[in-house]
């Protein structure tokens, strides 16, 4: 402030300080623009959160996170969050908050990789020489990007409990799951004794195929033999577990799902509000991965293609060593954006009650405790941590994709 | 010497014209397209003939009376009621009964001229501003169009002034107040979002912080997270005793505050587009930061951006649904409400897919509009 001042005294050197020529000056201008920004978004502040406590206290409600601790006394939906947490309407709210951030990223996880799958087999399709499988491709894009995610999910719902048939008359695949206005029918996995040891193989599998790759990369930088490491891989993945899950006397039985006379019995139950959710936010998200695919693989210049062919590169070898490493330095970040979307989608299953966070915590215990401020904020910070999370690996990928230069 | 007759030209071979040229390139040209094909055809067959019987064939359709935007069509004297319908089709019934619901919500029946206005406005303002593209006064009636088209929309449907019969909020409904919060959200948030545009650019120190922690945060959270913000605690930052605040005004709000931050990233986008020598030129010539920006910058800067401009609105629309959850009476939460009546139980599928059939139609003509709009300034540089 005293260097601005003098500043400005410094530029009328014949008239000493002159207010007029503070007015003026630039620096002192934004300081006090500044400082009025400042005042007036504490101003605001001040007034709400003033306000804000005093309607809490006409209106009752209580302040702080004890409420955390309280008794939750109310049903969720059985999913996967209430087998992790253990959940009962004995357990605390903090419980339902556990319970909703677990289902919240089951969708997200499960509808990550789905609308991944969906959008790459689309946005290839949408590329393919053949008229009706690229028109077809066309028509899913732009049908499902022009339709409201929330009516597509509400869509679904309604679909499989007002359309699908009952129990008894369940859609068959070969018996073995079975699908029905009350979800899905899976065999139930019971892993015994020694399982264990069918994991630890295929995690070492995974490990030690990472070394085989390094290795075999490196003997191809030296000496210039290419070795095709697929068989290996396959091999490490996949056949160490099964040979351990032999050896140490098949400890996995499934349970099967068996159509009784009204109902099915035993097996694993996928919800409808879990399928339909997911599904949907899977059709919807695919078809924007689709276009980032789709626009990815046009963005590769034609020249390069010819001059892979004209170095004698195979169209496999071409398409793996230089159009997909340039077409998804374009596709990846838009499709990394579009994960962050779904997640965000996400929330809207409170209309169809799945018991994500925004429909268990954010709803049900909202409607109970009536701490709006507390909860939202809890479900927000919550999202924000998300999309943090995510800007942080679209950071990474984006640090990690740029073109090197020299 | 033997004298050879010119032949007449052979035509080409029939596989090498025409249809069946076309058919072999596009659709057989190697096995595996082949199968593609007859993969692709199947899935047709699978879908295709189930979606129409059920839509038409298999449909009802002559019963009842249908309410076209406020005037009633009757077909027949049938009692239009679910049992009439057959069970294997649609029962298009239900929707011309409905159809008022659909379109006002609960808007007075003798008031339906009112909302049909501003219908026609609405349609009139996609119709007249293509058409006007070589009137020399077109920049004028455009401005005139834009603020006036709010103001008697606005007076058109909530009535007051001692002009119109006061219509609450809470009757509002439908199509209409689809429309109504999608085009409030659009105007509104716009000027902001251009707002937060600058701030974020600026070179102040506390005015980019503040715009910077408004964008990201807004965008960071869903939707929903900022309607119930809205919805229950937007009340509670007001003065307290003076704090009942409309149900729908509230939605806006949040929904306003949302846009904003799409809007204020999109146009950065475009400030960011505008070569530097364009700022240094302004400042050149001794312009102020406000005339800097009314008249070199933004006009720029929102011509580049127009395109996404129209993409985040479409969002928008979109996203209007969601008031749904906040008990507000869209046309999506139509589908609950109406099925809800005793006479057409369980009939939400035929309500979804009408709504689905407005809404797509409305939203993929509008995706059209920006797809052509890309398309006409990008082509205005390169040529």
């Amino acid at each position: 402030m005293k260097k601005i001042i003098l500043d400005s005294l410094g530029q009328s050197q014949h008239r000493g300080f002159n207010f007029r020529n503070l007015l003026y000056n630039n620096e002192a201008r934004a300081f006090f623009f500044q400082i009025a920004t400042l005042l007036i978004v504490i101003g605001l502040f001040y007034t709400a959160i003033g306000n804000l406590f005093e309607n809490i206290e006409a209106r009752g409600i209580h302040t702080g996170f004890s409420f955390l601790k309280n008794r939750a006394g109310f049903d969720i939906l059985p999913f996967l969050g209430n087998y992790v947490v253990d959940y009962t309407p004995e357990s605390p709210n903090l419980s339902v908050f556990y319970v909703g951030l677990i289902n919240t990223l089951v969708v997200a996880f499960i509808g990550i990789i789905l609308s991944t799958l969906i959008g790459l087999l689309i946005g290839i399709a949408r590329l393919s020489n053949n008229y009706l499988i690229s028109k077809l491709a066309g028509g899913y894009i732009e049908l499902f990007r022009n339709i409201p995610i929330l009516l597509q999910i509400l869509f679904w719902y309604n679909l499989f409990i007002n359309v699908f048939p009952n129990p008894k008359q369940s859609f068959s695949f070969f018996d073995l799951a079975f699908l029905n206005q009350r979800g899905l029918y899976l065999p139930k996995p019971i892993p015994e004794e020694g399982f264990l040891f069918v994991v630890l193989a295929f995690i070492i599998g995974i490990i030690a195929t990472y070394f085989v790759k390094r290795f075999y990369k490196k003997k191809h930088e030296l000496t210039g033999v290419h070795t095709s490491t697929w068989p290996i891989t396959l091999s490490l993945v996949i056949g160490l577990p099964i040979i351990v899950y032999l050896l140490s006397g098949s400890p996995l039985q499934f349970d099967f799902a068996i159509l009784g006379k009204f109902n099915l019995k035993g097996g694993m139950a996928v919800v409808p509000e879990f399928l339909a959710l997911t599904f949907a936010l899977s059709v919807y998200t695919a078809t924007y991965i689709a276009e980032a695919i789709r626009s990815g693989i046009e963005a590769v210049d034609k020249g390069q293609k010819e001059a892979a062919s004209a170095i004698g590169l195979s169209k496999i070898q071409s398409l793996k060593l230089i159009v997909l490493p340039q077409a998804l330095r374009v596709a990846i970040p838009p499709t990394i954006n579009q994960y962050l979307n779904l997640t965000k989608n996400s929330s809207l299953a409170t209309v169809i009650g799945y018991p994500e966070l925004m429909s268990t915590f954010g709803g049900t215990v909202l409607n109970q405790v009536g701490q709006a401020v507390e909860i939202l904020g809890m479900a927000m910070l919550v999202y924000l941590v998300i999309s943090l999370f995510i800007s942080l690996l679209l950071n990474y990928v984006n640090k990690k994709m740029a073109i090197q230069g020299r | 010497m033997s004298v050879y007759d010119q032949q007449a030209t052979r035509k080409p071979p029939i596989s090498q014209i025409g249809a069946i040229l076309w058919l072999r390139t596009n659709l057989f040209s190697s096995w595996i397209n082949t199968v593609l094909t007859a993969t692709s055809l199947y899935f047709l067959y699978l879908m295709i003939p189930p979606l129409l019987d059920w839509m038409f064939f298999n449909a009802s359709f002559s019963f009842g009376t249908i309410n076209f935007f406020g005037f009633d069509i009757k077909f027949s004297e049938a009692m239009a009621t679910n049992t009439n319908c057959g069970r294997e089709g649609a029962c298009w019934p239900y929707i011309y009964e409905k159809l008022y619901m659909y379109t006002y919500g609960f808007y007075p029946r003798t008031e339906t001229w009112r909302p049909n206005i501003v219908f026609g406005l609405t349609a009139s303002l996609f119709v007249i501003i293509p058409l006007i593209k070589n009137y020399k006064y077109k920049n004028r009636v455009i401005l005139s169009m834009i603020v006036f088209y709010p103001i008697v929309s606005y007076v058109l449907i909530s009535g007051g002034f001692g002009l119109l019969p006061i219509v609450e909020t809470h009757q509002w409904g439908g199509l209409l107040l689809t429309l109504v919060i999608a085009s409030v959200g659009i105007i509104v948030s716009f000027p902001i979002g251009v707002v937060l545009a600058l701030g974020r650019q600026s070179k102040l120190r506390v005015i980019k912080l503040f715009s910077t922690l408004f964008i990201e945060f807004v965008r960071a959270v869903p939707l929903i997270t900022i309607l119930f913000m809205a919805s229950f605690v937007l009340p509670l930052f007001l003065e307290p005793g003076n704090n009942s605040i409309d149900k729908l005004l509230r939605a806006l709000v949040g929904i306003a505050l949302f846009q904003a931050a799409y809007f204020a990233e999109v146009v950065r986008g475009g400030l960011q587009a505008i070569p530097r020598g364009q700022y240094e030129a302004a400042d050149a010539i001794g312009l102020s930061y406000f005339q800097k920006n009314a008249l070199i910058v933004l006009p720029q800067a929102l011509k580049i951006s127009i395109p996404n401009i129209v993409g985040s609105s479409i969002s928008l629309f979109k996203d209007t649904t969601l008031v749904l959850i906040i008990g507000l009476l869209d046309m999506l939460a139509m589908v609950g409400l109406t099925t809800a009546d005793p006479y057409w139980l369980g009939r939400e599928t035929e309500g979804y897919v009408f709504v689905t059939i407005v809404m797509w139609v409305m939203l993929y003509s509008m995706s059209r509009y920006s797809r052509k709009l890309e398309l006409r300034f990008n082509t205005e540089n390169t040529n």
